[in-house]
């Protein structure tokens, strides 16, 4: 008799198990950020128009040239990329190469944007469809990534690059040397 | 209602201007356009609404209208319509995205006790069942 009064119990613990559980979950933050898987992979070969009067066009394949350097995805549109424009312009000055993908973006609005903000880019390839995102497993505006001479990408940065993270972005190029 | 009025027409003065920060060009191809061949518009739709959203990750992209997820349709539609299998499109996004990306439950051995939970169930409650027909088929002789 003892023995089945005990078993009148297991649903309600599981129900509490259940609720305990459940309310963890909900209590959790969200995750928010979606992590390339390409790391350590070639960046796929593309080639991208230019996407602005006074850079040229851009094509993957050729970002091996020996030299570590930054892949940067931004679009005149994107506000977070007006505050990531002068740590940028900082790299540049800094000798850091920067090539630039303009996502969903039009000429005459990057145009705009380059002068209005500073242009830190060698190549500027236009992404109209977010193709090259796709490729990278990139999955918002802005974002960086550092890619080694021999055009294998070592590092993700989402989101915009602040005057904090220099350092740590121009740590990640020098690994990327080695 | 008259406090909120104000409010209300703020919102909608500014709502324009947001619809144009979200990009500039008109959407792809096959973002909003069903491919002609019915067969294999249902192929893409069925992918499309197995297929987590980029930009609002608590939706599909079939049902997103973040400027991501129109790209990832048109993209969708285009290599099912080049023949591309389903299948493979979704291996194809896991490779870059992880399994985050679909909403398609996969094997791994983390999710065996969810799988295996329905069967457990069943057996306890089949054991249950047993033990109480007999307990009463026993009563009765």
């Amino acid at each position: 008799m003892k023995k089945r009064s005990l078993i009148l119990w297991i649903p309600l613990a599981g129900y509490l198990i259940f609720l305990a559980i459940a309310s963890l979950g909900l209590n959790r933050e969200q995750q928010t950020v979606v992590e390339s898987r390409m790391i350590g992979k070639e960046v796929p070969g593309l080639d991208l128009p230019a996407a602005a009067s006074s850079r040229p066009a851009l094509s993957t394949k050729d970002i091996a040239d020996g030299q570590p350097r930054l892949l940067n995805i931004f679009a005149s549109w994107c506000v977070p990329c007006i505050a990531e424009a002068p740590v940028l312009m900082e790299l540049a000055q800094r000798g850091v190469p920067i090539d630039g993908v303009a996502i969903r973006d039009a000429r005459g609005d990057v145009d705009n944007f380059l002068t209005r903000h500073g242009n830190p880019y060698q190549r500027i390839g236009l992404d109209a469809r977010s193709t090259l995102q796709f490729y990278m497993g990139s999955s918002g505006v802005p974002e960086t990534f550092v890619v080694d001479g021999k055009g294998v990408i070592r590092y993700q940065h989402i989101g915009v690059i602040g005057p904090q993270d220099v350092d740590m972005i121009l740590k990640k190029l020098r690994e990327a040397e080695a | 209602m008259t406090r909120l009025l104000p409010m209300l027409l703020a919102l909608m003065a500014l709502m324009p201007g947001t619809l144009a920060a979200q990009t500039a060009l008109p959407p792809a191809p096959y973002a909003n356009r069903q491919l002609d061949d019915p067969a294999m518009e249902a192929k893409a739709t069925a992918l499309m609404h197995s297929i987590r959203c980029l930009t609002c990750q608590s939706q599909s992209i079939a049902d997103s209208d973040a400027s991501m997820a129109s790209d990832l349709r048109s993209e969708i539609r285009e290599r099912i319509a080049a023949g591309e299998e389903p299948e493979a499109i979704r291996a194809w996004l896991i490779e870059r995205y992880g399994d985050w990306i679909s909403y398609k439950p996969t094997a791994d051995p983390i999710l065996w006790p969810l799988w295996a939970a329905p069967l457990l169930l069943l057996g306890a409650g089949g054991v249950l069942a047993y033990g109480r027909m007999r307990r009463r088929r026993g009563n009765k002789g």
